[in-house]
């Protein structure tokens, strides 16, 4: 059944990647796709292929995984089906500073990416800081408690710098706050890719201990994990897989909390590796089908793809709501 | 064994130690019972035997250890906690959940190997889950709920285990079960120490009875010499009489109305 999920996913991932090939704006028959993958000849459709549609589609895989899999770790670390990335610090932060680089002009310190990035580390060391009780541990309710004051507070910084820019300023930094895979560039898929084989990897490293630390602090610690320090390892690989995704995509918003809901209900038997792993395809395949509604429903204009996750993923997650009851 | 030698708590910010120069022993071969009133620091001994609070003096040992010696997946396979609460937020079976009891002997990867399957079968067998084993964890009553968290501890393999009131929840059908289990554990060379408010039981099986008063080690000794009234009375601060079963031969305790 879960061999089947999985394989299932996995033709999913790349049916919808070889889909997001062909369709778009000047639409590619499967045949002439085909041809510019093997074929070196300079053709406007190679040049579509390779230097548009590939790489973004790649990023979708990528932001879809790492937001998948970000949200599976961070459920299970904190005990809470509803705690994700954004809720965590990471959006907010990286919202500061990507309208900062777009409305203060700051964005000749860096690039708007570079400045998403490093708004959403900050936001994520200021949860980790306000969430420390006396004795030093960082109990689940007040993490969350943190991220949620975190987040209202970058909400008032971001409405305060956005009033005072320019209207293209305030148009650009939106756009990204509504994520988009448009900006998609090989450097960007590689540096992703990179820093999602890395925290993937660590994150399945961990996926035993991660089994027990979702049992609770004292219960993880009769069973031999040193509680505080391996969830604060695991909130950390978790976060900065997410803050990963926001420098090249924007905020990508409902992947991290619903699809690690679907894969549990999926694995059923609570295994945190095996829903790492389809997690991780379950948002790669929405996130690539959320792009292809994005960019062909309204053609030639994009919807944001922020929304159309959650226009996608909602009423699909409700009907497996339903089913599993 | 478990051993405390002079064991002193304080949390941060408190102006009274939680537990004060407790000196006590849990041998293997017996079951050691703590009781006390609620608050008198039974739930902190067992959250000092894992590390999880603040020692400001005296130690704990496990067999001719200090307890701070081990690392936390040895002293897991060496001894097994179940706590007196925890709810599962993401629901298993209960095969599943009770294989978590292997986690202190198994690696990041590898496969399950047949250790790890014989201790989870014998365990869910020894705790009488062995029927429930296919159930998902969210549709187990609380009884079921707490055999089966023992029998996760029992699947660690451990020499020492420690129990805080496992018999929340239980009628008195599973509590005699529960004793009884424990009894034969201990038995069977384990050590066991069990954290408890049901002062008759522990009168019937333990070994050995701690009794705790606000911190400090109030008697510690066989059961007939702990549970006396004038002793029980003082502490728990209720009139009570003790009397000694005919049928069974141990303590018996009776707290009286104090208004009709």
């Amino acid at each position: 059944m879960l061999v089947r999920a999985v394989w299932v996913l996995v033709l999913l991932v790349t049916g919808l990647v070889v889909l997001s090939l062909g369709v778009g704006a000047a639409g590619l028959p499967l045949a002439e796709v085909w041809r510019t993958l093997w074929d070196s000849a300079e053709t406007p459709a190679r040049l579509i292929v390779w230097e548009l549609r590939l790489p973004r589609a790649l990023l979708g895989v990528l932001v879809g995984a790492a937001l998948g899999a970000s949200g599976a770790t961070l459920q299970a670390t904190l005990r809470n089906a509803l705690a994700e990335p954004y809720l965590l610090g990471v959006s907010g932060g990286a919202a500061v500073g990507a309208v900062m680089a777009a409305g203060l002009g700051f964005a000749g310190l860096g690039t708007l990416a570079t400045w998403a990035f490093a708004g959403a580390l900050v936001a994520v060391g200021v949860v980790l800081m306000l969430g420390r009780d006396r004795q030093g541990a960082r109990p689940p309710a007040s993490l969350l408690m943190a991220g949620v004051v975190t987040g209202a507070f970058a909400n008032a910084v971001i409405m305060v710098v956005l009033a005072q820019s320019t209207p293209t300023a305030q148009r650009n930094a939106l756009w990204w706050m509504m994520g988009s895979l448009s900006a998609a560039r090989w450097s960007d898929v590689a540096g992703l890719a990179l820093a999602v084989a890395v925290l993937g990897a660590g994150l399945l490293h961990m996926a035993r201990s991660l089994d027990v630390i979702a049992l609770g602090g004292d219960t993880a610690a009769s069973l031999g994990e040193a509680s505080e320090r391996v969830a604060m390892r695991l909130f950390v690989l978790a976060s900065l897989l997410a803050a990963a995704t926001v420098a090249t995509a924007g905020l990508v918003g409902f992947v991290g909390l619903m699809v690690p809901h679907l894969a549990r209900a999926v694995v059923r038997d609570g295994n945190s590796r095996r829903t790492l792993v389809v997690a991780a395809l379950g948002g790669s395949a929405l996130v690539l089908l959320a792009d292809l509604a994005a960019r062909t429903l309204r053609a030639p204009a994009e919807l944001p793809l922020g929304a159309v996750t959650a226009l996608l993923g909602v009423p699909f997650f409700l009907w497996q709501l339903r089913r599993n009851r | 064994m478990i051993e405390s030698r002079e064991l002193t708590v304080r949390y941060p910010g408190s102006d009274r130690p939680a537990l004060s120069e407790v000196t006590l022993q849990a041998a293997r071969g017996q079951l050691t019972a703590l009781v006390g009133p609620n608050g008198s620091g039974k739930s902190t001994f067992v959250r000092a035997l894992l590390g999880r609070a603040p020692v400001t003096g005296g130690s704990l040992r496990l067999d001719d250890r200090s307890l701070v010696e081990y690392g936390d997946r040895e002293r897991a396979r060496r001894l097994a906690v179940v706590l007196q609460r925890e709810e599962p937020v993401f629901p298993m079976t209960v095969r599943d959940y009770v294989a978590l009891g292997r986690h202190p002997w198994r690696g990041a990867w590898g496969p399950v190997t047949a250790a790890d399957t014989t201790a989870v079968e014998a365990a869910l067998h020894d705790a009488d889950v062995a029927a429930l084993a296919t159930r998902r964890t969210d549709t187990l009553s609380g009884g079921e709920w707490q055999r089966v968290r023992i029998a996760r501890a029992l699947a660690q393999e451990a020499p020492a285990l420690v129990l805080d009131e496992p018999t929340t929840f239980l009628d008195i059908a599973h509590e005699m079960d529960c004793f009884e289990l424990l009894a034969s554990l201990a038995r069977h060379g384990r050590a066991v120490l069990v954290v408890s408010h049901q002062l008759n039981l522990v009168a019937r099986f333990a070994d050995r009875v701690g009794l705790l008063s606000s911190g400090t080690l109030a008697a510690f000794g066989e059961p007939g010499a702990v549970m006396r009234g004038e002793i029980l009375e003082q502490v728990y601060r209720w009139p009570l009489v003790v009397s000694r079963d005919p049928a069974v031969g141990a303590p018996t305790l009776v707290p009286l109305r104090r208004h009709r």
